[in-house]
Order: structure tokens, then C-alpha cells, then sequence
């Protein structure tokens, strides 16, 4: 059947993901800028079976999360940063039960109330601590609305193989701007949950699903199991890159900002200057390993320009990735400061002659 | 009728059986089980006809039948 | 005669840890009974809330998911809206249902979700070591009302089931007690009746039960045991709406 394209906004493509990955029970409470997400899930589930059901709270809804994962379904919950807040207990418990589910975050200008514009000031929350102690969300990071609906969709798969959270950050940005989508289908995998799932104790012994361990052996092996499992996305580490060994300066970013990245660093490559680009897609795992190499790979000296919409968070993942071997410079813009391409390209020519290359 | 049985490790020593028995043949017996708790025992089994009351009172399952 | 001297096939041996003359363990013998005299042991979740009942997975052999600190209404609703056929029962105390969860509880009630939700109710946070709660008497002295709970202060106990039986979506609200051997005979076909409404699918059943609590009442287990009494002036015993004894039988 030939795909459908379609003219959608960021979050509309996001819920469309949902439904290719299989989502089957949505919760979630109406939060702007992500509120066509519901919208489009309480017309699609019900017509596919599945279930929909508006919370009184983003705490409530991620309890339902909970609950619905523990039973094997696959689950979604989607708000924006003051909500997300709301459910970090929830994400440290769903951590801790291994239970599956995709949380999408369409970030907006924090802290507090803020803004509804975009920003990005949720990735420390998303990428170091979604909840309190040890535990991690696998974090994807689309830019576009077509790698929305495809996240979103792998989301269900990866969260089912980690048995783990994953969550998509996007922001007010791409959630709503409009571009056209191939509506192709996706092979999304799903996994036998028959051995864990509460189902039940027919013809079997009783189940507990249960994060309370007051042994402190067996709570310590816990934390290593779970250590063990994010050792082991790193297989799923994804990021775009353009470079080829002469670069100078690159432009890091991720998510909608890594578009107006993006083309000021093509807008320069015509023009002959040496600057490369690298965008983590996968925020956690973060591609450290792959900037390392990137930045040693480089023939002469290189400096790496960290563009972010927040007052600067993922600069000390470069700089801790970089282990010194280059030179991190970020560059940030606050919600709601909007940076046009033409203001990316001045910095990076100023970082380029800063760093004694004039144009070739 | 049926014959009751008192699973001493069970018991806590709460007393809750002995203040319920409609006919008194509980109390506190001299012995003290693995957790330290005095165990009740019966005064006089041959007065118990059985009534349940201790059982559906006490909060540990100490009374059980013999089978 | 009830069916006594024996263990519930769903109730495991294990020794509880409640302390002498908790209430707690005759509640978990009855709901065990009538999982079993339903026959629903198989299809059942049971959801542990944080207090002295988190550890209900010892001893209630059904499939256990732990839900965080007040949250077991939302956890069962995220479970029963995604398998409606599994049989939902929440084991929540007064802090875990009224306090934190009050508001998880009542928009489960109101949504009518087709679960069972049982609150133990002695007046004090347990297993913290006998803090105050929503549902602490009047005057009543705790660890953080070391001069009695003081309305000025303190506010006024919070009386749930009168609360849920205004609630539409409510089908069966009672409160119980088992400090007297009638009244445990009573509780079991409380519980009973709360969960053939859940079976028939008519909406949200709401069963509290006051229950002793003698480390933190400073009390001897049969001292304890009568202060339920005390309990019940401020928290009447009653049946306060029944839908299957009103006639409506079918959702």
C-alpha cells in the first residue's frame, strides 16, 4: 500500500508514531504545547481497542502508566516540562519495576510556569536524573517531524527489549511546526512478556512486581543490574554528523535548534569553510565515544561550538566526552531567544577566526 | 467435633483469644516461642466446644483443627 | 457455622510482622477467604500501597504490583482500563488513601473504575511510628499531636465513606471494623460484597475497615481492641450504599 504523506505538526507526528509502534493505553492531563497528542489518541485508541484516558493529574496519569505496563500493555503517557516534574517519582518506580512504557516531553520555557515557546532546559532532568536515585531513561531526541513519528514508533520497541522507560524529548518547536510526513510503515518488534507480566497466577506460582528491597545486598545487586542494562543501550547510541577530518570548528546541537545548526554550517560549507556538524539523536545513551573520536580523527586543532536553547546543560556532556582532547565552547540561548541561521554562522566564523583559520 | 490445635510459633501473646473465649479455657501458658512471645495454651480443653472465636479473632492464624 | 481452624488457600504461612494485635492480619484472612470462596484467586491483582501492608506479597498469594505512596487508586485503574477482566483490589492505609492519595482515590471513585478499594483506618501513619493522619480523632495524641489533635490547628477527621457514598460512580461504600467477633463475621461479608460488585461490574466499591494499631495508641493489644469502639463514634460502622441490595444487578 503506497504510504500516505501528510502535512502534520511535530506532536501530531509523534502520536502518529505512537499508533505505528503500537501503542495500546494512553494517560495523560492537558499540558501546552503537546495537547493535540491526546487529542489525536482518545479518537485513534478507541477505534483500535485500545484504551484512552485523561488523568486528574500528570502524577495520576503516570500512575496508570504504571499500572497498565505492569500488566503488559504497551503504554504512553506525553506532557511538557512542569508536568514531566510531576511524574518523576513515577519514572523512578517505573525504573526500578522494569516496566516499559514511552514518555514523550515536548519541552517549553522553564523554569516554573515559564513559556510555551521552545527550550531545552529539560535535559538535565531527562538525560542525568527523570527521577530520584540511580535510574535512567533511554532519552531520543527528534528534529524533524518524519524522526518523530519514527522515534516514537522504535520507542515501544526499545523500551519492551530494555524493559525500561524511554522517553522523546522535542520542544514547543518542532511540536508545533508543520513539514510534510511519509506515513510509512514501520517494522516495529515486539517482545514476549509472558514471563514477567501480572497477569494473574493461573497454572503458575504468584508474581510480585515490587521496587522495595530492604536487603541492602539485594538492593545493591538491583542497582547493578539496572547499571548493566544501560552499559548495554549503548548499541542503540545514535547521531548524524557531517565531517570529514579538515573541520575547525564544529556546531553541536540537538533537536530543533540542530536544524537552524544545520543549515548555517551547509551555508558555510559552500562557501568553502571548514566546519563540520554533530547532532546526538540519542541523548542518553549520549555519543560521547563518537565526538571523542570525531575530535581526534581531526587533522589540526578543533574547537566544538555547543548550541543549545537553555543556559547550557549538554556542554558538560561534550566537555566530559572530550576528556580535554578539544576545545568545548557553548553557546546558549535562553527560552525564549530564537537564534535565525544567520546568527549561527556569525558565531561560528568568529569561533573559526578565533581559532587562527582565516577563510580558505 | 472438632479438635484444635495451637501453632505456638505463630502466636504473639496479644491476648485477644483469651479475652474473647465465651467459656475461658485459654490463657497465657508458661512456654515462650523462637520469638520470645509467652504462648497461650488451654486451661481446660475439654470445656472448648469448637465455637471459633478464637480463630476468627486472632490476628495470627494460631488455632487451627488437627487434621 | 463460618469456616474456621483453617488457612484461606490464597493466605501464605508465612508469620506476619505486624505487631501483636494489629488488625491488619485478621483483614488479610478474610480477603483470603473470600478470594477463595469467589474463585477468583487466578485473576486477581492485588495492589500494596507503602505502610505497614507493603509487604502484603508475603502473605497474599495473588499476582502483588507495589504502587507508589498513594497512588494504588491510579495504578488499579491503569491496570483494570487495560485488562478489564483481571480482578482489582487496592490494601491501602488512612495516609496512603486520604492523605497523599486522596485525590488518586476520589477521581477513581468518581470515574466509577471497576475496582475494589480497601482502607485500613487507625488513625495514625504506622509504620513512621504513629504520626498524625486525615483521619486522626479529634484531641487524639500522636507523634507530631503531642498535645491531641487540635481542630484549630489540626483540622477535623476525615470521614471517607460518607464522602464516597455521594459519589455516582461509587456502587458499594461501607465501613467495617473486627474488633468483636461479630463484627469480623460482618467484615467478610463486606468484602465479599464489595467484590461481587466489582464481578458484576457496577462501578467503584469502596470498603473501609477501623482497625487497631496498639504500638502506636500506646495500648494493650485488648485495650486497643476496645478503642475501635471510640473509633466507631467518629467513624459510624454502616453500609452506606449497596447497589447490588438496591436492585441493580447488571452494569
Amino acid at each position: 500500500m503506497m504510504a500516505k504523506k501528510v502535512l502534520v505538526k511535530g506532536v501530531e507526528a509523534i502520536a502518529l508514531g505512537a499508533l505505528e509502534g503500537g501503542c495500546q493505553c494512553y494517560f495523560g492531563y492537558p499540558i501546552t504545547p503537546q495537547n493535540e497528542i491526546p487529542e489525536i489518541m482518545a479518537i485513534e485508541l478507541p477505534k483500535r481497542g485500545g484504551v484512552f484516558l485523561q488523568a486528574e493529574s500528570e502524577t495520576s496519569a503516570i500512575n496508570m502508566v504504571l499500572g497498565a505496563s505492569a500488566v503488559g500493555a504497551r503504554v504512553m503517557t506525553s506532557s511538557s516540562s512542569p508536568g514531566i516534574s510531576l511524574m518523576s517519582e513515577g519514572f523512578s518506580y517505573l525504573i526500578a519495576l522494569e516496566l516499559p512504557c514511552v514518555v514523550v516531553n515536548v519541552m517549553r520555557g522553564g523554569p516554573g510556569l515559564g513559556g510555551i515557546e521552545a527550550s531545552q532546559g529539560d535535559y538535565f532532568q531527562a538525560v542525568k536524573a527523570p527521577g530520584h536515585g540511580d535510574g535512567r531513561f533511554l532519552v531520543l531526541a527528534p528534529y524533524s517531524c518524519s524522526e518523530a513519528y519514527q522515534l516514537t514508533a522504535k520507542a515501544f520497541e526499545l523500551a519492551d527489549k530494555y524493559r525500561n522507560p524511554v522517553m522523546i524529548l522535542s520542544d514547543a518547536i518542532l511540536g508545533q511546526m508543520k513539514e510534510p510526513l511519509l506515513l510509512k510503515s514501520l517494522k516495529i518488534k515486539t517482545y514476549p512478556k509472558e514471563d514477567w507480566a501480572l497477569t494473574g497466577a493461573m497454572g503458575r506460582p504468584s508474581r510480585v512486581i515490587k521496587s522495595l528491597f530492604l536487603d541492602s545486598k539485594e538492593l545493591a545487586e538491583r542497582n547493578l543490574r539496572l547499571k548493566r542494562k544501560y552499559r548495554a543501550m549503548e548499541k542503540e547510541i545514535r547521531y548524524e554528523a557531517i565531517f570529514s577530518g579538515e573541520e575547525r570548528v564544529i556546531a553541536v546541537a540537538f533537536g530543533s535548534i540542530a536544524r537552524i545548526c544545520k543549515e548555517a554550517v551547509l551555508n558555510l560549507r559552500e562557501k568553502g569553510y571548514e566546519v563540520g556538524f554533530f547532532r546526538p539523536i540519542t541523548l542518553f545513551p549520549f555519543p560521547g565515544k563518537a565526538l571523542l573520536n570525531m575530535a581526534e580523527r581531526s587533522l589540526g586543532k578543533v574547537s566544538l561550538v555547543v548550541f543549545e536553547l537553555n543556559c547550557g546543560q549538554m556542554i558538560e556532556d561534550v566537555k566530559l566526552s572530550l576528556c580535554g582532547k578539544a576545545e568545548a565552547i557553548s553557546r546558549y540561548y535562553p527560552p525564549s531567544i530564537l537564534p535565525f541561521p544567520e546568527d549561527i554562522e556569525k558565531e561560528l566564523k568568529k569561533c573559526l577566526k578565533s581559532s587562527g583559520f582565516p577563510k580558505v | 467435633m472438632k479438635k484444635i490445635k495451637i501453632l505456638e510459633e505463630r502466636c504473639k501473646g496479644c491476648g485477644l483469644c483469651i479475652e474473647f473465649c465465651p467459656k475461658k479455657v485459654l490463657g497465657f501458658s508458661e512456654k515462650r516461642n523462637l520469638q520470645g512471645y509467652r504462648v497461650v495454651g488451654f486451661y481446660a480443653k475439654e470445656k472448648c466446644n469448637a465455637c471459633g472465636i478464637c480463630f476468627l479473632m486472632c490476628p495470627e492464624l494460631v488455632f487451627v483443627s488437627e487434621e | 457455622m463460618p469456616e474456621v481452624f483453617r488457612f484461606p488457600k490464597s493466605l501464605k504461612k508465612t508469620l506476619f510482622h505486624y505487631c501483636p494485635g494489629c488488625h491488619h492480619s485478621i483483614i488479610h484472612r478474610l480477603l483470603c477467604e473470600v478470594i477463595d470462596e469467589l474463585g477468583i484467586r487466578e485473576r486477581t491483582i492485588g495492589l500494596a500501597s507503602i505502610g505497614c501492608s507493603c509487604f502484603l506479597y508475603f502473605y497474599i498469594d495473588v499476582d502483588i504490583l507495589e504502587a507508589p505512596h498513594g497512588r494504588s487508586c491510579s495504578v488499579g485503574t491503569g491496570i483494570k482500563r487495560a485488562r478489564p477482566d483481571l480482578v482489582v483490589f487496592t490494601y491501602q492505609g488512612d495516609g496512603d488513601f486520604a492523605a497523599i492519595g486522596l485525590g488518586d482515590s476520589l477521581h477513581a471513585a468518581s470515574r466509577g473504575e471497576n475496582i475494589t478499594a480497601i482502607m485500613i483506618n487507625n488513625t495514625v501513619y504506622g509504620m513512621t511510628g504513629g504520626q498524625v493522619s486525615p483521619t486522626t480523632l479529634l484531641f487524639q495524641k500522636t507523634t507530631t499531636t503531642p498535645y491531641g489533635r487540635d481542630p484549630k490547628k489540626e483540622g477535623y477527621p476525615l470521614k471517607v465513606a460518607e464522602i464516597l457514598a455521594g459519589f455516582e460512580g461509587v456502587a458499594f461504600c461501607a465501613r467495617g471494623a473486627v474488633n468483636t467477633p461479630q463484627r469480623v463475621l460482618e467484615a467478610k461479608k463486606l468484602l465479599r460484597r464489595a467484590f461481587e460488585i466489582q464481578l458484576r461490574g457496577l462501578g467503584f466499591s469502596y470498603l473501609e475497615f477501623l482497625s487497631a494499631c496498639p504500638i502506636n495508641w500506646k495500648m494493650d493489644p485488648i485495650s486497643a481492641t476496645r478503642y475501635v469502639d471510640k473509633l466507631a463514634e467518629t467513624f459510624p460502622i454502616k453500609v452506606f450504599k449497596d447497589q447490588l441490595s438496591e436492585g441493580k444487578n447488571e452494569a
